[in-house]
């Protein structure tokens, strides 16, 4: 019985039901040391001092400053970010000092006598203030990095229309909020270094360890710990705290652990970028798209870290699934000093069409059309061709996707039934039902997937065990399950003879990152051809048949091993035949295909307490072959769980570049009670070019609910809500300024 | 951190005797959360969850005594309370999440002070009495009158709350209201928080009024102007609304990390509003 397409039991819940999974605090590593992070009180300024108390007993400690550091550099995109701020710090929460003690509350406890002197320098700590240029934080204007997206003619398109609509939106941080906080150890032997930890992309990590010690290939070990979430949060941030590790345990010459508490967890790690959007668009008088010209700026924090890559992705997506012939998407992200932003589901796609969506709402009322007429009439079919000339040739599934949402909803009847509620002033709510239109690309944006040229491979031992060797981590979201069942089916063996090899940079391939929603679509890709070779070998050495039983199995992998302890199968990435990207003009086939999904949000807001109650999220979802229906039935829920967040309850306060609320009970997400109840339709329009049909599911949730939300929220209210969060606070403080006008 | 166990009423206000500084522990739920953050290193602490006779609920003629010691859960599962204090049971009832409620007690609730106790609105409408206990003798101090400031009480050194005493509702109050505004449907710190109690006249007219707000001022309020305001009169429109504007002028609210002033003015306001119209949500 084929594995892919059912509810397969995930590979490694028994382990995490039964508490045997151990996370990287449970491992007791012998002679470990716990370290602990001395951080800029500043936003900016230049250190003059670090003074260590000699009330303290130092001798207890190890210390490692900027100098302990071979080459003081963290690795991603740019060399700008220090390990360890040298001389300068240019945000709040910046890692100056390590301390190291055999025990934990003493490390603590030493951070109290450190204090740092400054030399305060004026701060930039908004886009706006940074767009300024009154003070240069990046380069010569603050700009980390631009895009610049055209199609056709913008100016002359705007002149020819007879409607244009604007309009500027404002997106703010999210904190991934993963269930287990930033974790990392490392121990070194005979100039080797090992690095474990709580982590998505172990070669990130690897590549980032060898530049820090000045070290091969094969003197870095990295390997993943059972990891309790990432949601982007683990992407790049390791890098840091895995180098902050290894210094610590070089100098001591012991293992070193670092382990955040939450509020350092939440106040000094990475979060979604914040980003202004304006959209000015020109329709035909009948709702056609004529003209997109939008600008978006995010704010990117204090170093450039992977701000290029969110912008990339944000900028592709901003137009949204349309078809337009002018187009023109103006991107910068920008130098500020609050703690560098970063990966999170989504990767700047949420916060460009969270603008996108909700403008439709304003072109709605500006040209008397509803908003599903207006999406129905432009949205992506197959053939279109997108602001980047992308010409979509298949798995298409918008527009299916959007009529499923407002079928099953009962979107117009609703819609119509809440104008009349609304109406009679003696009710204690007003009602609105809401809806927003996504694609989100899966895989690397451009050529990104030609450079990572990832690597995976399936491998068969004389003991007849099959193992999946890829650097893809399961970090929740069922990487190992998905796996097991491409690798089985492609093998034509029963799922459980199947085992995965846990990420390990001295045993596994450089699959490349977990992220961007192409572990399934692209490494799982990579592992089916792995094992359509395995397959034909084992067909040869089994004389014409797979074996099905594990005895008979291993006869057939004692032969095909031939003496060799295994036989391992590796598979490249290859970019699927016609499909063009180039870098300079910022145009041809962004993404080797999309998914589409569409929500119809059904809220309350409440006239005593401006609170919004989202009654039902209704949501369907092209995901290209569902390898596990029920897995990605989750990662909807989930993601829309984490959307319903952001657009309702997290908020991020921000305070001289700091934030003040980093705690679960002031950085509010929804709890059970808060989530609304979902109707969850899984939309398969196959991909040919990915494993069994498959497209991206992880990211595209996140997209979807928040422009429903403030779309509902516009009906419910009668006011269009540029921003996030809706919180009450912030419906009243629109209300009371439309009362005052009135 | 040093841990001691008094078994007895007696025991404990001797430990607190010798050990001046020294913090009661009851159901410690704010408690685990200074200690998690290293507040309260060095510190002496004095557990009471061995002091049987303060776990108690006893019915009087007038009034109910609830010992210190009970839990909001057990709270909310007494016959009697349920039937005469349906506001303390609302109230508890939305308190944290039910770890937070199967531990946190009335008297640990009420010693913590914090201006956003939940039950605070419900006991200052019920109009409690708290009783406490010290080498010096015993008080019963008006529940209004224990709360010093933000997270202040005018306890004595050394001074326990033993029980909390709320007299019966008599007439038994035409309507009764309660509301939690928190920073979402569970575990969640209020951001406004009230309880009113109405009573009227055949008339029509307000006999009695009680409305209380929490987390709007450095303590629990009364909005005593507008209860004055509203005795005799009928409730307008005009009525509730003046109501309202008195309200405003009861309460101090400040922009935090949970909410912001001016958005409380306008909910406590609202709540007044609702509680009056008698509006079911």
């Amino acid at each position: 019985m084929p594995a892919v397409g059912t509810s397969a039991r995930r590979y490694e819940g028994p382990e995490k039901l039964s508490g045997r999974a151990l996370y990287l605090d449970d491992h007791d590593i012998p002679g470990c040391l716990f370290g602990v992070t001395l951080r800029s009180e500043i936003p900016r300024g230049r250190i003059k001092n670090v003074v260590f108390d000699r009330a303290f007993p130092w001798s207890e400690c190890v210390v490692a400053t900027a100098e302990d550091i071979p080459t003081n550099i963290v690795a991603l995109i740019e060399d700008d970010q220090p390990l360890l701020a040298d001389g300068i710090v240019r945000h709040a929460l910046e890692p100056i000092a390590l301390i190291a003690h055999e025990s934990r509350e003493k490390a603590y406890e030493a951070l109290r006598f450190v204090r740092v002197e400054y030399e305060e320098l004026p701060p930039v700590l908004t886009i706006e203030d940074s767009l300024s240029r009154r003070e240069i934080l990046y380069g010569s204007d603050n700009v980390f990095k631009r895009y610049l997206v055209r199609r056709g003619d913008v100016e002359k398109g705007l002149r020819e229309s007879p409607v244009v609509v604007e309009g500027e939106y404002r997106v703010p941080h999210q904190e991934q909020a993963y269930i287990e906080n930033n974790a990392m150890a490392a121990w070194w032997k005979d100039g080797a270094l090992t690095v474990m930890g709580s982590l998505q992309c172990p070669y990130y990590v690897h590549k980032a360890m060898k530049k820090l010690f000045g070290l091969s290939d094969g003197q870095v070990r990295v390997i993943q710990a059972t990891t309790g979430g990432g949601f982007g949060g683990k992407e790049e941030y390791p890098n840091m705290i895995g180098g902050h590790a290894a210094a610590l345990a070089r100098k001591a010459g012991r293992p070193v652990k670092i382990v955040y508490d939450r509020s350092e967890d939440m106040a000094a790690t990475t979060k979604r970028h914040p980003a202004i959007v304006r959209h000015r668009t020109g329709l035909s008088r009948d709702g056609r798209l004529i003209a997109q010209d939008i600008q978006v700026l995010m704010d990117g924090g204090a170093y450039v870290t992977l701000s290029p890559v969110v912008l990339s992705r944000g900028t592709i997506h901003a137009p949204g699934p349309y078809e337009c012939p002018n187009v023109r998407v103006d991107a910068s992200v920008l130098a500020t000093n609050t703690p560098p932003n970063g990966a999170f589901r989504g990767f700047g796609a949420p916060q460009t069409l969270f603008a996108a969506e909700l403008h439709w709402e304003k072109i709605a009322a500006a040209t008397g059309i509803d908003s599903l007429s207006l999406r129905r009439k432009n949205a992506f079919r197959e053939g279109s061709v997108t602001a980047t000339g992308q010409v979509l040739k298949e798995s298409v599934g918008a527009r299916e996707v959007l009529d499923l949402a407002v079928g099953k909803s009962g979107y117009l009847k609703k819609r119509s039934s809440y104008k009349r509620w609304n109406r009679d002033p003696k009710k204690p709510c007003w009602k609105g039902i809401g809806l927003a239109l996504v694609h989100h690309g899966g895989g690397f944006t451009g050529s990104g997937e030609v450079y990572l040229a990832s690597r995976a491979a399936v491998s068969i031992g004389r003991d007849g065990l099959v193992r999946v060797l890829a650097a893809s981590t399961e970090i929740g979201q069922g990487t190992n399950t998905l796996f097991s069942q491409i690798v089985a089916d492609a093998l034509g063996l029963p799922r459980d003879l199947v085992a995965i090899e846990n990420p390990d940079t001295a045993k596994v391939p450089d699959s490349g990152p977990t992220v961007a929603s192409r572990t399934c679509m692209v490494v799982g890709g990579l592992l089916r051809r792995a094992a359509d070779d395995l397959r034909s070998a084992l067909l040869e050495a089994a004389g014409g048949s797979i074996p099905q039983s594990r005895s008979k199995l291993r006869q057939a992998a004692v032969r095909l091993c031939a003496g060799e302890k295994e036989r391992r199968f590796e598979a490249s990435y290859e970019p699927p035949a016609g499909v063009h990207w180039d870098d300079k003009s910022y145009s041809g086939d962004a993404y080797a295909v999309y998914s589409y999904a569409a929500v119809a949000a059904d809220i309350e807001v409440d006239k005593t307490s401006f609170e919004v109650r989202v009654r039902k999220i209704t949501t369907a979802q092209d995901i290209g072959r569902a390898i596990n229906p029920l897995l990605a039935a989750g990662q909807v829920t989930g993601g829309t769980a984490q959307a319903v967040g952001w657009a309702l309850y997290e908020n991020v306060v921000m305070k001289n570049g700091r934030m003040t609320n980093p705690q679960l009970t002031n950085y509010i997400i929804p709890t059970a009670l808060d989530t609304p109840p979902m109707d969850v339709i899984l939309v398969e329009k196959p991909f040919s070019g990915g494993p069994f049909g498959a497209k991206g599911v992880g990211e595209l949730p996140m997209d979807v609910p928040a422009p429903a939300i403030a779309a509902a929220v516009h009906q419910a209210t009668g006011i269009l809500i540029p921003e996030l969060p809706l919180i009450p606070e912030t419906l009243h403080r629109y209300h009371d300024q439309t009362q005052r006008q009135r | 951190m040093e841990f001691l166990r008094p078994r007895s009423v007696r025991e404990a206000l001797e430990t607190f005797q010798k050990t001046p500084g020294a913090l009661a522990l009851a159901g410690g739920t704010d408690f685990m959360v200074g200690w998690n953050m290293g507040l309260l290193n060095g510190k002496t602490v004095v557990d009471l969850s061995r002091i049987a006779e303060w776990k108690g609920i006893e019915a009087g003629k007038t009034g109910v005594r609830i010992g210190s010691l009970v839990t909001h859960a057990e709270l909310q599962r007494h016959p009697l309370i349920r039937r005469e204090f349906p506001l303390l049971v609302e109230a508890c009832a939305l308190i944290g999440a039910i770890a937070i409620q199967n531990r946190g007690t009335i008297g640990g609730n009420i010693a913590n002070a914090s201006p956003a106790a939940d039950t605070f609105p419900s006991l200052a409408v019920y109009e409690a009495v708290v009783h406490t206990a010290s080498p010096q003798g015993r008080r019963a101090i008006p529940f209004l009158g224990i709360f010093a400031g933000p997270k202040k009480t005018h306890l004595r050194p050394g001074e326990l709350i033993e029980a909390i005493e709320i007299p019966y509702a008599r007439p038994r109050p035409s309507a009764a209201y309660f509301r939690k505004v928190g920073t979402r449907a569970a575990q969640a710190l209020s951001k406004t928080v009230a309880a009113g109690l109405l009573w009227l006249s055949r008339g029509k007219t307000v006999a009695e009024s009680r409305f209380a707000l929490g987390s709007v001022a450095p303590t629990i309020r009364r909005a005593r102007k507008a209860e004055d305001y509203l005795r005799g009169r009928k409730l307008t429109a005009e009525t509730v609304g003046r109501a309202m504007d008195l309200v405003e002028a009861e309460i101090a609210p400040i922009d935090d990390v949970r909410s912001t002033a001016a958005y409380r003015f306008a909910v406590s306001k609202n709540l007044l509003k609702e509680f009056l119209e008698c509006r079911p949500r």
